[in-house]
């Protein structure tokens, strides 16, 4: 008798992998997402440029945290996430994983490539560069390297399978990246700032953290809403031929 | 009102390439990434019925 509700209990959870299941449920959840990131933008930005006060040392110029660090925490986030999937995709053999790996990549690489543009124009004037090969920012660009590598690896390969298996190898050995992007400012004795939220406190004024904060929902927010639009999209690509994909597109 | 005035905004004391150079490119990569969700989304809906066609009219 248990044995029969543990498979019926992991027979729903697992209905969720299955592409026809996931495709109509993520469009029904993308629009709640992008909501919900132009709200909290709107509101971050305006707690940014009209309530956080001007920087007493970094004047205005500082302004440019509200997207610096939530493009460069997304970056690291959303490749820990594609890592995972995967790695889940490696391991299982699950289709649904390895595409979401897939979905994931080219918003996590835009992130990064936001975060290394931002933090050269806020780095000029307060460093006098653009860019320095310090430990921070040399990580940061092989975080982009990484991505943009993953999706390379991923079109070179016809067989779709065979591309997820290969992409996800080079995931997961890029893994080890992230940790050394967040602890560089600890390790190296770098230019770029140490953390300004850690375990225990920040060094922010109020208004400051507040305006970041939601800036940091609504990237994240955005970012969900970009991977599941981009997931349904290579679902429709890769099902093509599939019964449901059929029946969905006959009406 | 910290600014004063529209153009004391927009000059962001002294450090306007830099701060809206920052926002500017960020906004323009979020609407490029926006609107190639959706050209590939629909290209995507394209082929999946050209395929539902093909099949439709081969014998089965």
């Amino acid at each position: 008798m248990s044995s029969t509700a543990t498979a019926s209990s992991g027979f729903s959870l697992f209905r969720f992998a299955a592409p026809h299941v996931f495709y109509p449920l993520a469009g029904r959840m993308v629009p709640w997402f992008a909501a919900a990131a132009a709200v909290l933008a709107v509101a971050g930005l305006y707690v940014g440029f009209f309530v956080a006060p001007t920087d007493f040392q970094q004047g205005e110029s500082y302004r440019i945290i509200f997207i610096h660090v939530p493009s460069a925490w997304m970056a690291m986030f959303l490749y820990v996430v594609m890592a995972f999937w995967a790695g889940v995709g490696l391991a299982f053999n699950t289709r649904l994983s390895a595409m979401m790996a897939s979905a994931i990549a080219p918003t996590g690489a835009l992130m990064a490539f936001i975060a290394l543009w931002t933090g050269a124009l806020w780095g000029r004037p307060t460093w006098g560069a653009y860019w320095v090969w310090d430990a921070r920012l040399t990580s940061t660009l092989i975080l982009l390297f990484l991505y943009l590598g993953f999706i390379a690896l991923h079109a070179a390969i016809d067989d779709p399978r065979r591309a997820d298996k290969a992409a996800a190898v080079l995931a997961l050995v890029g893994v080890v990246n992230v940790p050394i992007i967040y602890f560089s400012v600890q390790w190296w004795n770098t230019l770029h700032q140490g953390a300004s939220i850690k375990p225990g406190g920040t060094t922010m004024a109020a208004p400051m953290l507040a305006g970041m904060l939601l800036m940091v929902f609504a990237f994240w927010m955005y970012a969900i809403a970009a991977v599941l639009v981009r997931v349904r999209a290579i679902l429709l690509e890769r099902e093509r031929r599939a019964a449901w994909v059929q029946e969905l597109v006959r009406g | 009102m910290q600014w004063g005035s529209v153009e004391s905004f927009f000059h962001m004391g002294g450090y306007a390439w830099y701060v809206w150079g920052s926002y500017g490119l960020t906004a323009v990569v979020l609407i490029a990434e926006i609107v190639s969700l959706r050209a590939r989304r629909r290209r995507a809906i394209e082929e999946a019925a050209r395929a539902a066609r093909a099949a439709k009219g081969s014998p089965s």
